[in-house]
């Protein structure tokens, strides 16, 4: 044990003096947390819309004001002609184009009735369907205006709750993603580049031959990372809870006991990569095609999972990523106890039971060979 | 001819914030000498071997190599040696034949003599089976031989061996002696860095390095005289004892 | 010149005797360009809703046959309960439970107005707002047709209308590989400049024969030179399998000119090689490099716009998106590719692009230091 004790020393020295590589191992989250929490929102704001008015008459002047008032648009571009569309969404210089005929006020006030044409650049789909929507919303108020807001009778009222999340904040989606991300990249990643250096360098023979079960020799290598990973969980939780302002609803312990599991998950798939690989670019590139894309894509936290063809949904169930990002959800957002995450934790337990054996097996023939 | 000095320093001095790893060093080397540069790890052999070699430059005091300023004139200097350095100075994944070849294009060797040079050096070293191997497969020894042809291939004024033979056998290392002999008859000046002792005597002469400072220099012979012991072991370990700084 | 021709014919010779970096060429773009499309539909659809009907009358099933018929929703359960059905959204097998209350249709008729609760998961705040936004639109239609049943009064006539109808350029179907693909090869060209630039000159370093290499009379410029355009022409060669294997799979090609898409990514695969370069300056490992490449990677492509728009951003970090090369290249090709923009539309981003390759390069150059001093 203290020949076991000794050697972790020596592996946490080994990570501490490397200041560069430290910064980034703390700065990654920070920044992560960051972007999500302020940059990155599939909202829509200030989007660049070009207004083709024939008619230029009161109604659209006013029209087109509130358009460019609201926070969703920014009118960008007057156009003369039907032609002039092309260029623009070519250029990139409008995602959306609104069209006024001619007499516009003059049909509306007449026959109460007059038509508006809205134009989507829909190369990004989501984007167009989401300006396309807005631009109706303010069309339909500017109408309803007109109309004095008349109380019609009949009417369905909707009383709407949204639960768990009542300020419809994206954090409460992407806090988790973050957390398994990292913790791939700490636990499996950087402990199977770490191991496999020391074969790469011919280190490792001087490391078996010394008084300690040679898998103690990996796992000292891995404990650094597991405390560096644990300590990026912590700042993760602190930042969500004091920056944006997302409580841990459940169990602070239960969700600190799971992510424990968690990262010795991560660290048996980093095994399973260091005893398999001899050299660190194939640890790295394991890492990346087989560990951290999959978590990006199959965890649910990026790319919606019910959207997905059946093959890859059938796929995410096998990515351990999915299992512990649906507890984290479970425990912090929704407030569950132990009893709603048992299913997943055993299955996250059995994964990584799995991965260990395998990789202990395999570790062992290649000692022997 | 023997007295040309190929490689001069005087009172070179090197420093890294308040740390001084070279202490105003003087020496001499001559053409065709081998010139043993000893000294514990951290004793600053290395650094001193790095400014040499035009890779650092010099805090304060005076260097030329080959008659080349270490301030101004390194890119003719680079152009003047050969560099052969304890780790591995041939790339694995390719050939014998294709590190020649590449090494050799590198220190400016036209591609027609090239190919006859390469030729001959595989012959030479016996290696007409394992020219198409690739250097990682090789065993240890011959790896080192093969990088010392390389290093001298363009024929340098100078070539420097940084601790060459470590981690071979003595019958390999005693070979590759052999060789350091025939490259110092050539004319070719060898300045070698060792921590085997016996390697010591090989050389002409010795400097032996102390926290950063000359110690002590001479032929072997002259040094074991000098501190009345029996082998160059005993010289550097009086020596040593007085260091304070180790690695 | 010639010792120009050394080095790029050494360093082709150890690419292609090296099984990942051509794993990374080949596996990289097919996996992603499979996968990542794929995933990427943001469309949503499929809401489960769970419904209480407290009313059991002709009205509520009527509009439990309408949220039926929405091609949006999927009704997973009847359920007898609100409680109950709050169970069923802990497990995340429903996102809505509408409940009609009791008496509901009664309410509507004898007092002219009455109410339906909501209650949306919202741990995902699009699905949650979205869904229930759609729902609302169910219910507005029903209570349309409600209205129009008892109103004998011809609609509208009194009432000024505005009638908006949409269109949709370039991709009318909302397809997302289509906006997913050209995006990918943007990211998989980065990688490969990036981070098999940089992991290559660290594994030099590491192994020690970037030593060898500058004790050599080889020049600052020709050591930088032969490893810029071994991996320059490699980034190529990936964006090529990207576009066949974009081809293969989606039936997606470009209604632009493949030539332009060529140029672009010329230029900007300079301007990435340069940023492989300046990574591996600062590290001394390939463990160092590995993760100061995953951060700038991470970092260039979270603000790049592949996933969410440049335009929902904060003002500061849209500043940040124009210092970030990936940003550009998304951005063209995915205008090449749908749009069709020619190079004349694009011209100020190609100098840009440009800018940057001189830039990144220049700033490796600076921090690449021949002499260790």
């Amino acid at each position: 044990m203290k020949v076991f004790f000794a050697f972790v020393k020596k592996e946490f020295w080994h990570v501490i003096r490397d200041k560069r590589s430290l910064i980034i191992l703390i700065g990654l989250p920070i920044v992560m947390m960051l972007l999500f929490g302020f940059a990155l929102t599939s909202e829509v704001k200030n989007s660049n819309i070009a207004i083709l008015d024939f008619s230029k008459d009161q109604a659209t002047k006013t029209l087109v004001e509130r358009i460019d008032q609201s926070q969703y648009f920014t009118v960008n571009k007057y156009l003369d002609s039907e032609n002039e569309m092309e260029g623009v969404f070519r250029k990139g210089q409008a995602r959306l184009v609104l069209i006024f005929p001619q007499n516009f006020e003059n049909d509306l006030s007449k026959d109460k009735k007059t038509q508006l044409r809205l134009v989507a650049d829909a190369s990004d789909p989501n984007t167009a369907n989401i300006t396309i929507n807005y631009a109706s919303a303010i069309i339909r108020d500017y109408q309803n205006e007109l109309n004095e807001n008349k109380k019609l009778p009949y009417t369905i009222e909707m009383e709407t709750r949204m639960l768990y999340n009542p300020q419809l904040k994206s954090s409460y989606n992407f806090v988790p993603g973050v957390m398994t991300l990292i913790m791939m990249l700490l636990g499996a990643m950087m402990t199977s580049v770490s191991i496999v250096k020391e074969k790469e360098m011919g280190t490792m023979e001087i490391l078996l031959v010394s008084p300690m079960k040679p898998i103690m020799v990996l796992v000292s290598k891995a404990v650094p990372y597991m405390v560096l990973c644990f300590l990026d969980i912590i700042l993760i939780l602190l930042m969500a809870v004091y920056i944006l302002e997302m409580p841990i609803q459940g169990s602070l312990v239960l969700l600190l006991a799971e992510s424990l599991l968690f990262i010795i998950t991560t660290l048996s798939l980093g095994l399973l990569i260091s005893v398999n690989v001899n050299s660190q670019q194939v640890a790295m590139f394991i890492s990346l095609v087989a560990l951290l894309m999959p978590s990006l894509i199959f965890s649910g936290f990026m790319f919606p999972i019910e959207n997905m063809p059946l093959p890859l949904q059938v796929m995410s169930n096998l990515i351990p990523t999915k299992w512990y990002y649906s507890i984290v959800k479970a425990i912090m957002v929704k407030g569950l106890s132990f009893e709603f995450v048992l299913k997943q934790t055993l299955i996250l337990a059995g994964m990584t039971v799995f991965f260990l054996t395998i990789a202990i097996k395999k570790f062992k023939i290649n000692l022997e060979a | 001819m023997m007295s040309e000095i190929v490689i001069h320093t005087e009172n070179l001095t090197r420093k890294f914030g308040d740390f001084v790893a070279v202490n105003t060093i003087s020496f001499d080397v001559k053409a065709g000498e081998i010139f043993g540069f000893l000294g514990a790890n951290g004793a600053g052999k290395t650094t001193a071997m790095k400014i040499l070699c035009g890779l650092l430059s010099p805090t304060s005091g005076v260097a030329s190599v080959a008659g080349f300023d270490v301030y101004k004139e390194n890119e003719q200097i680079k152009e003047n040696i050969g560099y052969m350095s304890q780790k591995f100075s041939l790339y694995e994944n390719l050939t014998v034949r294709e590190n020649i070849r590449f090494f050799g294009g590198i220190y400016g060797i036209d591609r027609k003599s090239l190919k006859v040079k390469s030729e001959e050096l595989i012959q030479r070293l016996g290696l007409g089976l394992e020219a198409d191997k690739l250097v990682g497969s090789l065993p240890l020894g011959w790896k080192q031989k093969i990088s010392f042809s390389v290093a001298i291939l363009h024929n340098p004024k100078v070539v420097f061996l940084d601790e060459p033979t470590g981690g071979v056998d003595p019958i390999t290392r005693r070979q590759f002696w052999d060789m350091i002999y025939e490259a110092s008859a050539k004319g070719i000046t060898v300045f070698v860095t060792t921590h085997y002792m016996d390697e010591a005597e090989y050389c002409d002469r010795v400097s032996i390095m102390v926290d950063g400072a000359i110690a002590a220099m001479g032929k072997p012979s002259e040094l074991k005289k000098q501190f009345a012991v029996e082998n160059m072991d005993g010289v550097f370990l009086q020596l040593a004892r007085g260091a304070k700084r180790s690695e | 010149m010639n010792k120009l021709l050394f080095l790029l014919q050494k360093e082709f010779k150890q690419i292609f005797r090296n099984p990942t970096i051509l794993r990374m060429i080949i596996i990289m773009p097919i996996l992603q360009l499979i996968l990542l499309p794929l995933a990427a539909d943001y469309e949503v659809k499929n809401i489960m809703v769970s419904v209480v009907d407290l009313d059991h009358s002709p009205y509520s099933k009527r509009l439990i046959q309408k949220i039926d018929a929405s091609s949006y929703f999927k009704l997973v359960e009847y359920s007898p309960s609100y409680k109950k059905s709050l169970e069923t959204v802990g497990d995340g097998k429903t996102d809505l439970i509408l409940t009609i209350p009791r008496g509901f249709e009664k309410t509507l008729i004898k007092e002219n107005s009455t109410k339906l609760h909501l209650a949306a998961d919202a741990v995902n705040g699009i699905r949650g707002g979205l869904g229930s936004t759609y729902l609302t639109q169910v219910v507005g239609d029903f209570n349309r047709e409600i209205r129009e049943e008892w109103l004998v009064m011809p609609r509208n006539s009194e009432i000024p209308q505005i009638e908006v109808t949409t269109a949709n350029w370039y991709n009318p179907h909302y397809k997302y590989p289509l906006f997913m693909v050209p995006g990918i090869l943007v990211v998989l060209v980065t990688m490969v400049g990036a981070f098999m630039t940089a992991l290559n000159i660290v594994a030099e370093k590491e192994i020690g024969t970037i030593e060898q290499l500058n004790v050599t009379p080889l020049k600052k410029h020709e050591f930088i030179l032969g490893k810029l355009i071994p991996f320059w022409v490699l980034g190529m060669v990936s964006i090529t399998m990207g576009i066949v294997v974009a081809f293969v799979i989606f039936r997606i090609l470009p209604v632009g000119s493949f030539l332009t898409i060529y140029a672009f990514s010329a230029v900007y695969l300079f301007g990435v090689l340069g940023i492989g370069l300046l990574i591996s300056t600062f590290s001394d490992t390939q463990q160092q490099a590995t993760l100061f490449a995953f951060f700038a990677m991470m970092v260039f492509i979270l603000l790049g716009g592949l996933y969410t728009p440049i335009e929902g951003m904060p003002r500061w970090s849209q500043i940040l998106t124009y210092f970030n090369p990936p940003a550009y290249l998304i951005k063209i090709v995915r205008a090449i590719y749908i749009k069709g923009s020619v190079f004349s539309d694009l011209k100020n981003d190609f100098y840009v692009l440009i800018a940057f390759a001189i830039g990144f390069n220049g700033l490796a150059i600076l921090n690449y230091r021949k002499r260790m001093a």
